[in-house]
């Protein structure tokens, strides 16, 4: 529980976490259900649609402006994002 | 009757011929919302100056020479697609205040078309529920019954429409989230074939299930709001570089000579009787149109359910990695690093469903696990895809109920997540197999309406229209809820 908090980035609360080891084991019954399908020579579906390797060339097209990209910053520091110190 | 009460062709007649002009309709609806919504709570964002002045454009538009079908309609939009300038929040805190720097495609569409976006509206929060109860802002209340839920997570769309606080609404389906609302608010609304309408701009929850798509009144109303919004997509590469067909084509055509299946697994699955009752009554009329009934077998479906709930929170944890307070949105105050500030924000900004699917979904795809889950579900998916495609050599379209059961009670499922998951098991496997599927209101039962959902092949959404509109007529439901 606590290895994929910190996978997910989610600080849990032991409240939070007692909870949820409980709902997570009664949710992953729905994984031994779907084991119980024979799927030895099945190939695993992504998506259903018939559209793959989508690509186009490599050339500049719309940019979002930089004013616009920070708008919405929660902390803006010259033309960059503020973010607490990494190290 | 009210302007607010007509349907989005019937207002399109009027607009045409200057019987009415988009500023009245606009301001038609906008005082239904403020006579009515504070008991719904259907929208977010409504911003009244900003709708007459795209009335007004709209207005103006038509008298420069132009018409169309939604010249001065207005529509509203779900809190998950991107309106440019309108805050977008997905009723989450964690994307408080964050206003889109652009249009979502769909958006960009309906703006072409000379629609009139009336406003936002609720949700649960990340499209993640069936009942609308996970939003953080709000709770929405049934029409039909405030007592009860509209159903999720498009609920503020559905109800809305319900309401008669919008002619049609978008919203998101990636387990039945436009259809399990429509069937419990008594609308039309339909999740596209996958690939049919462009995701760009619509926040993802999971990328390979979600679909945008239309709630109206009737189901000409729903050929017609998804012919403004299908089409390729450069910048969604999962849209299908397909020509739009003419989706309204169809629609008087009867169902004289069509064989339809219905699964014997999706008539099971704890449908309640009255559900049951309404749904048969809808076949013998369509028998009795001429269409050819039979059941049919999908035993894969069956483990639909749990397949999607590998799936969804698998793709949604990646998906929602992106919510880290750094760009946009809320940033926790007081964290020690960054990590301590991814955590916290996270911690702080998603509600408990979101939490809970992201742990779910990142537990699923962690090392050791991701063959098992993951990989098992997709190889389900496989199997559900396969049986589909057998079944639409025998059959043009699949009947069943939409919910095994009508609205439920507000906070009567909150305790328990397995029930809520339930009530999408009629609705799931279109998602996983990307099927055009349509929920059309069959009746009410104890004064509640119930859906009646049709499927058909991929693409086939022009068999699709053309059923519903049989099972419309079938059915001669055309209440609106009293909301004296």
């Amino acid at each position: 529980m606590d290895h994929v908090a910190l996978l997910a980035r989610l600080a849990l609360t032991d409240t939070e976490k007692d909870r949820l080891t409980t709902e997570l084991g009664q949710i992953l019954g729905h994984a031994e259900k779907i084991a119980e399908l024979d799927t030895a020579d099945v190939p695993p579906s992504a998506h259903a649609t018939e559209v793959v390797n989508v690509l186009r060339s490599d050339e500049v097209g719309e940019e979002l402006p930089l004013e616009a990209a920070l708008a919405n910053a929660p902390e803006r520091e010259d033309d960059a994002f503020g973010v607490p110190k990494i190290v | 009757m009210e302007l607010f009460d007509l349907t989005i062709k019937q207002a399109s007649e009027r607009l045409s011929t200057r019987q009415i002009s988009s500023v009245e309709l606009a301001e038609s609806l906008l005082d239904r919302i403020e006579a009515v919504d504070d008991r719904i709570g259907a929208y977010l964002h409504v911003d009244r100056e900003d709708v007459l002045a795209r009335a007004r454009q709209a207005d103006e538009r038509r008298l420069a020479g132009e018409d169309g079908p939604l010249l001065g309609v207005p529509i509203a939009v779900k809190d998950n697609i991107c309106v440019k300038g309108v805050p977008t929040t997905c009723a989450s805190k964690i994307l408080e205040g964050f206003v889109p720097p652009y249009d979502a495609t769909v958006t960009i569409a309906l703006k072409k078309a000379g629609a009139v976006i009336i406003g936002k509206t609720n949700m649960d929060e990340f499209a993640m529920g069936s009942s609308t109860e996970n939003s953080s802002r709000q709770k929405t209340a049934n029409p039909w019954d405030t007592n009860r839920v509209p159903g999720g997570s498009s609920g503020g769309s559905a109800a809305a429409v319900s309401a008669s606080m919008a002619l049609g609404a978008l919203g998101s389906d990636t387990g039945g989230s436009i259809r399990q609302p429509a069937a419990f608010c008594g609308v039309v609304g339909l999740k596209p074939t996958y690939g049919m309408v462009s995701r760009y701009g619509l926040v993802a929850f999971a990328s390979s299930l979600d679909q945008i798509g239309p709630f109206t009144k009737d189901v000409a109303d729903s050929a017609l709001l998804l012919s403004a919004i299908a089409g390729h997509d450069r910048r969604d590469s999962t849209s299908v570089p397909r020509e739009v067909p003419d989706f309204a084509a169809s629609l008087e055509a009867g169902v004289e000579g069509l064989r339809f299946g219905v699964p014997e697994e999706l008539m099971g699955a704890g449908v309640h009787h009255e559900i049951r009752g309404a749904t048969e009554a809808i076949i013998d009329r369509l028998q009795s149109a001429g269409a050819v009934i039979e059941p049919a077998s999908l035993p894969a479906s069956v483990y639909g359910l749990s397949a999607y709930y590998i799936i969804a929170p698998a793709e949604a944890s990646s998906n929602l990695a992106r919510f880290d307070g750094v760009r946009y949105g809320y940033r926790a105050s007081g964290p020690s690093d960054m990590i301590d500030s991814y955590m916290k924000t996270r911690a702080e900004g998603f509600g408990p469903e979101v939490k809970r699917r992201i742990m779910l979904g990142t537990y699923a795809l962690s090392a050791g696990y991701y063959d098992a889950y993951y990989g098992q579900a997709q190889k389900v998916r496989t199997l559900i895809i396969q049986e589909f495609n057998s079944a639409f050599e025998r059959f043009d379209a699949l009947i069943c109920p939409t919910t095994p059961t009508t609205a439920f009670k507000l906070g009567a499922k909150t305790d328990d997540p397995l029930e809520m998951y339930m009530s999408d098991v009629l609705t799931i496997p279109a998602n996983l197999a990307g099927l055009p599927a349509i929920s059309v209101p069959a009746g009410l039962t104890d004064g509640l309406p119930a859906g009646f959902q049709i499927m058909t092949k991929h693409f086939d959404e022009q068999t699709l229209f053309r059923v519903a509109a049989a099972v419309e007529r079938a059915s001669g439901f055309t209440q609106r809820p009293n909301l004296l």
